[in-house]
């Protein structure tokens, strides 16, 4: 059952073993320690745990580890070192957008999956893209400006 | 009725808190605190006080009473601190404080406790004379070296200067002799005019972890040789295990071992899909205890039933009865449901129990509760609990509790000694928490020349308190159930509050963001409309000429209005509706503005909030707290609703407990109002204001007086039966 | 006031009247072409003949590797593939212990204790008992079951098969649970008028294999007609609530559910799938671009089908096949590939209410495209639920969510019903339906409202 498998995360393989219908978000947590990917509800409703696979955002708390091959998963401890997610989370930090923080992680990895294939994105893009993430701390508004900064910062 | 004399008995939460500290049944505040433990240690640091450290090196180490649950505490109280220490801010570094009630007391509670929205509120003047006793104790000691009179010398940015010489010395070079010195007894505070970092922009200590995903919470916590739990605790309240057959769940690949302990089961795994799995495979027969006949009707029931009894008597003004004769007595009840906190870090706590000591990793809003009750529950003695507090991923109340550390100690009893992380699934904390009680609120009033003559009001509800800090439950008065009631800002003759203890069976009650006022303020300010409709008189200008005595909030009041464009035009289903609220000590007016679809959906289209909450200690995140808590208000309104059949909470997740998502929010504006006074609370102000304006709003769209919350959007719907 | 009198109507001045209510009721229901209709095996070419005259093989009990199992292990097995426990078990409740709901527009009936309990379950029975109430609907006490027991299905089972099924239930813990009383409202809850309907729609006759036909399409129709009773759900019913045989398999609404066309037709039914789409579906509960069973069918899957032995399903599918093409005329066909990734491409970009209900609740799962980022389970592209003009299931499926064990690839869909209101689920289902399916409905509020109603419990 169990199975030695290779991850691309961030750039680099990581072998770990896990069976094929272990979701991503714990070995994310728990075989690799990268507990920036937060657990929030469990069934791809809250967004907490999103993560890019191949630059597209996707809840990792049901994204069972056999299905992902060799395609690329990147996580908040990396999403800086790219182009959006540097605007993103600066933008963030501008506004102020952060309160607990638990839930950040996760709408920042939709926010840049969002500038990256929708650099200038309207009211209903963010919309579209941000919905799935809940905050139980209410930061949407800001999420909203800080996204809209984020955009407009890259020129 | 009775007919009682008029008799002023003004029960404040304030006053009473105050005085049960100050009656010995808890410790009170004191200043000048030494630190203890490390900060008095050999390593040569300047600890004047259990809140600074400055080491030889500059190193300023501001140590945090109060734990960051989101609320941007630790950035005010930084702030406080690093004002009247004139310490450089910008290199600040901050500490969670230990557990120690003596040390880190909330002066309004005598217990280390960060809830009640009074983090500011209560360590506000206690900080700065912290801060302002180690500056004079630095500012004596340079000015020894330098054989000057220390009025000479004035400090900033981490260093003492004397302008006539020119000469300055840092603090760090400072710490010797300064540890030399016996603490002032009055250092002078500074005047507010001359802060330079309370009331400026400044951004937030914790953020720039918390946007790389390099916080930990108390739900990351990584230890060597961890195991990994999940519990399911009986499912009815009250129930126990009966049997479990555990043959599917061992042969689950990374199951450890499943635990049975009374009426908690536990799987433990090599991580957290293992015990899920394992937890799943599980076939637990319950025995569903004496609870099982409890639904939510029947406590409906009964809370109605109680709610028709006389009260007790909690304050009264004038005389409510000499007033009602001969007028028209206007009735209503509002009734609020059973609530979860679905805070976005579920319930987790880790443990490491060995023979003679316990180790216990978490986020809590009562550190050194948690060491006590761990402590009661191992046998061992307090100092033998190490707790070690952390970030909190949402707090709002949830992590007033001591359960999941209490549940997690249980589960590592069955363990060698190894550590274990504890982590609840969704449905296992919404369906084991401890409930925002129901409510209900009966008020009776006259008016004489469009104006409120009298008013009664009483309160029905589950006495949090009296559970939670019981010296504080004194005559038979929920202090907390009746606040903004008997705080009541209208200037009304007659007035009259009661309230009626109703413990709900087997549904666990506790405090929830926003705690008593929310309830107080909903049933109040939906009345008031309702008041003002019977006087023919708009929302707004009714309220305001009844705001003589509380001029803060008539201020606001009128700012809300001209700023939500108060009487302009509005779509056809479309209303505004205000609300106008003391709470925590701030002055707070929101207008909700919300459009009724014609099926009965409930759209927000603006939010307009105007607060006074005295000096604002950082004005960026007092509007951040409005935007959040109003969210965190609408959603109950909107959706919140925890319902109980055959003895457990139906609700699992977010698909039927459902939080306000981003497209549903619409622009939320906030405008502080400059007043100068001591600071008010914020964190729960706008989960109180929230509710009954939106509520106000849809009776300015439709017509229809809800009177229960959420809103019942089958009663919207155009052509439904009023 | 309206209630009162209508109330009093029924006590008085309708009960009179029962006769010639009754003598309406069976005449609409037994007109001279209702009577006349084909067999469920009609279909097919070949005579029929007697079990014991049949050579080719025996298509009844259980498979080949199976046959030196006990009595008891076959009765299990036999149990499964007649799908016992789902109908038999409350939501929530023991499995066999009964209490599942079944909502008619006329009230409820719920399902038996077919535990072994003395009192309140089927611990008395004889296995005459048993062969009486399992194929003619014959209580011990001679009272009448309703149809939801499809004896006129089980009616077809061989003794042999009947009673291991029994032997089977009598090895399990007896589960007191009485029944729960029935809510049917007259003329419905006058349980001998099912004398007079079995007398014209129970066949009360033994499995008879089609001589011409292959021993494993034989084994196939004793699975299909006997055990799994498909038509059940899959074939329309006529007035008086009979299987109607003319359109055998051409997809029906049952218990608020539809049960799709499962003939060969290329376009309404499965005639476009390949044996293995088929094969995999019943087994697994899903099919590669063919959407995946919920609601009832993924409950048959997890229970019944997926513990089906490989042959058993082969031979399942190989009989379904020769079912001849019925159309339905309001099936149009699915779409088969995905729509675009942005929401504001393709169908369903407009200004849609439910839009906002998916962007929030689902898309995280099921994508905006159609083809989930997660799991192909979680597909909407090809699903014939989304390409349902009526949206019946994807209604259902919002409603009460569902699984599959995790054995069979395991997905979850949380039940939104409870928190989200009758006219966010219909204008999510618009959504859904227009964006991913072949034409997007209409629904309204009140319309989920009966839907909901109807699965209830
Ligand atoms: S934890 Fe994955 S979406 Fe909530
Ligand atoms: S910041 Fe706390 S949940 Fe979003």
């Amino acid at each position: 059952m169990s199975l030695s498998r290779e991850l691309k995360i961030n750039g680099h393989a990581h072998a770990v073993e896990a069976p094929d219908d272990m979701p991503l978000l714990w070995v994310l947590r728990d075989l690799l320690g990268m507990t920036g990917t937060k657990f929030g509800c469990g069934i791809a409703l809250c967004g907490a745990c999103t993560v890019h696979l191949d630059g597209k955002p996707v809840r990792s708390c049901q994204l069972r580890v056999g299905a992902i091959g060799d395609r690329e998963i990147t996580t908040i401890e990396a999403i800086g070192a790219t182009p959006a997610g540097a605007r993103v989370q600066k933008a963030w930090l501008d506004l102020e957008v952060v309160q607990c923080g638990y839930c950040q992680c996760g709408q920042i990895m939709s926010a840049t999956a969002l500038l990256t294939s929708t650099p200038r994105p309207d009211d209903a893009d963010i919309n579209a893209a941000m919905a799935g993430n809940i905050c139980r701390c209410g930061t949407y508004v800001r999420i909203r400006e800080a996204i809209k900064k984020a955009a407009e910062s890259a020129t | 009725m009775k007919h009682e004399p008029a008799r002023a008995t003004t029960l404040t939460r304030r006053q009473l808190l105050g005085r049960t500290a100050a009656a010995g049944a808890l410790l009170a505040f004191h200043l000048p605190l030494r630190a203890q433990g490390k900060a008095g240690a050999a390593g040569g640091e300047f600890a004047p006080n259990a809140f600074i450290r400055i080491e030889p090196d500059g190193r300023t180490v501001l140590v945090m009473p109060q734990v960051e649950m989101g609320q941007g505490v630790y950035t005010s109280v930084a702030l406080i601190l690093a004002e009247e220490l004139d310490a450089d801010y910008s290199r600040v570094v901050l500490e969670h404080a230990p557990p120690s009630d003596k040390l880190y007391g909330n002066p309004i509670f005598g217990i280390q406790v960060t809830g009640n929205s009074n983090s500011i509120r209560a360590f506000w003047v206690p900080l700065r004379r912290a801060g302002a006793a180690a500056r004079a104790m630095l500012v004596t000691a340079a000015a020894q070296r330098w054989h000057v009179d220390p009025a000479s010398c004035t400090a900033a940015q981490g260093e003492v200067v004397h302008a006539p010489s020119g000469r300055k010395a840092a603090y760090g070079s400072l710490v010797a002799a300064a540890r030399q010195l016996a603490p002032p007894a009055n250092p002078p505070l500074k005047d507010p005019r001359n802060f330079t970092l309370i009331g400026k922009p400044q951004h937030r200590y914790d953020t720039p972890d918390k946007v790389a995903g390099k916080t930990t919470y108390g739900i990351d916590v990584m230890l060597p040789g961890m195991r990994f739990a999940t519990i399911a605790a009986s499912p009815t309240f009250g129930g126990r295990v009966a049997s479990v057959d555990d043959s599917a769940a061992r042969t689950v690949p990374g199951v450890h071992k499943v635990i049975v302990d009374e009426d908690l089961v536990a799987v433990v795994g090599d991580h957290m899909w293992a015990a899920k799995q394992g937890l799943a495979a599980l076939v637990i027969t319950w025995d569903p205890g004496p609870n099982a006949g409890v639904d939510s009707s029947a406590i409906w029931e009964d809370l109605r039933a109680a709610s028709a009894k006389d009260g007790v008597l909690a304050k009264a003004n004038g005389d409510v009865a000499q007033a009602a004769k001969g007028a028209e007595v206007i009735e209503a009840d509002y009734e609020l449901p059973f609530l979860a906190h679905a805070t976005m870090e579920p319930m987790n706590c880790t443990v490491q129990l060995r023979k003679d000591s316990c180790e216990v990793w978490l986020g809590t809003q009562i550190i050194s509760r948690v060491q006590a009750t761990v402590a009661q529950l191992t046998g061992l003695a307090p100092e033998k609990v190490t707790v070690h507090n952390h970030y909190i991923g949402g707090g709002f109340g949830r992590r007033l509790e001591p359960d999941m550390a209490l549940k997690a100690v249980r589960v590592a009893r069955h363990l060698d000694g190894e550590p274990v992380k504890v982590v609840w699934t969704r449905e296992e904390d919404i369906q084991h928490d401890i409930y925002r009680p129901v409510y209900r609120d009966v008020i009776a009033a006259t008016l004489k020349s469009g104006r409120i003559d009298s008013w009664k009001y009483k309160i029905s509800g589950s006495a949090v308190i009296a559970r939670w800090l019981p010296p504080a439950f004194q005559k038979g008065i929920d202090i907390d159930a009746v606040d903004s009631a008997v705080d009541i800002p209208y200037d009304i003759p007659n007035l009259r509050v009661e309230y009626v203890r109703v413990e709900p069976p087997a549904v666990p009650t506790g405090f929830w963001r926003g705690v008593g006022p929310n309830n107080n303020v909903f049933a109040t300010e939906s009345f008031i409309d309702e008041l003002a409709r019977r006087a023919g008189k708009d929302p707004v200008a009714f309220r305001l000429e009844m705001l003589g005595k509380t001029p803060r909030l008539r201020a606001a009041v009128q700012h809300v209005a001209e700023k939500s464009g108060w009487g302009q035009p509005l779509p056809a289903r479309c209303g505004r509706g205000i609300s106008a609220q003391v709470s925590f000590g701030s002055f707070i007016a929101t207008v909700v503005e919300a459009e009724v679809e014609d099926a009965g959906g409930v759209h927000l289209r603006r939010v307009t909030c105007a607060v006074d909450t005295g000096i604002a200690v950082s004005p960026d995140n007092i509007r951040a707290q409005l935007q959040g808590g109003l969210i965190f208000g609408l959603t109950a309104a909107l959706y919140g609703e925890i319902t109980i059949e055959r003895g457990r909470v139906l609700q699992g997740n977010f698909h039927d407990y459902r939080i306000l998502r981003m497209d549903e929010v619409p622009p939320i504006e906030v405008f502080l109002i400059e007043s100068g006074e001591a600071p008010g609370g914020i964190g729960e102000t706008g989960t109180t204001a929230g509710p009954p304006a939106l509520r106000n709003a849809i009776y300015a769209a439709t017509g229809v007086a809800l009177r229960r919350l959420p809103i019942d959007r089958k009663r919207l719907a155009k052509g439904a039966p009023t | 006031m309206t209630l009162r009198t209508i109330h009093s109507r029924q006590q008085g001045a309708v009960r009179p009247r029962v006769p010639l209510l009754v003598g309406a009721l069976v005449l609409g229901g037994l007109g001279v072409w209702l009577l006349g209709g084909p067999g469920p095996m009609g279909f097919a070419k070949g005579d029929r003949v007697a079990l014991s005259q049949y050579s080719a093989g025996d298509p009844t009990g259980v498979p080949q590797g199976r046959a030196g199992q006990s009595l008891v292990e076959r009765g299990e097995y036999l149990a499964k593939a007649a799908d016992c426990v789902v109908c038999h078990t409350a939501r929530g409740g023991e499995p066999f212990a009964g209490g599942f709901a079944f909502t008619l527009p006329f009230g409820a009936i719920y399902s038996t204790n077919i535990t072994p309990d003395r009192e309140t379950g089927i611990g008395t029975y004889s296995d005459a008992q048993f062969l009486d109430a399992v194929r003619r609907g014959v209580r011990p006490d001679g009272s009448r079951l309703y149809p939801a027991m499809p004896y006129a299905s089980y009616t077809y089972l061989t003794d042999a098969d009947t009673l291991a099924i029994k032997a089977y239930l009598f090895s399990l813990p007896p589960v007191r649970a009485p029944a729960r009383a029935d809510t049917l409202s007259f003329p419905f809850n006058q349980r001998g008028l099912m004398a007079v309907w079995s007398a014209f729609f129970n066949a009360n006759e033994r499995f008879r294999p089609v001589a011409g036909q292959t021993a494993q399409w034989n084994r196939g129709a004793y699975l299909a007609e006997a055990l799994e009773h498909c038509g059940e759900c899959h074939t329309p019913r006529n007035p008086a609530y009979a299987l109607n045989e003319r359109r055998k398999f051409a997809g029906a609404v049952t218990g608020g559910w539809r049960a799709y066309n499962i003939t060969a037709d290329t376009r309404a039914g499965v005639g476009a799938w390949s044996d293995a789409d088929l094969a995999g579906y019943l087994a697994s509960g899903h099919a590669a671009g063919r959407g995946t069973a919920s609601g009832p069918m993924g409950e048959i899957v997890d229970a019944s089908l997926s513990e089906l032995d490989p042959a058993d399903i082969s031979a399942l599918v190989a009989y379904v096949r020769s079912v001849p093409a019925q159309s339905s005329a309001d099936t149009p066909e699915v779409p088969s590939a995905p729509v675009a990734f942005s929401h504001s491409e393709g169908p369903g970009s407009g200004k849609l209410a439910g839009k906002q209900v998916f962007e929030g609740a689902c898309a995280g799962c099921h994508g905006w495209s159609g083809q989930s980022p997660l799991s192909a389970l979680a597909d909407l592209t090809g699903s014939r639920a989304v390409s349902d003009p009526k949206a019946t299931n994807v209604v259902q499926i919002v409603l009460a969510g569902g699984s599959l064990a995790p054995a069979h690839g395991g997905i979850y869909m949380p039940a939104f019903g409870r928190a989200y209101s009758d006219s966010e689920v219909a204008s999510v289902a618009n959504y859904v339906t227009a964006r991913f399916g072949a034409e997007g409905s209409t629904l309204d509020a009140a319309q989920v409202g009966r839907l909901r109603a109807q699965t209830a419990q």
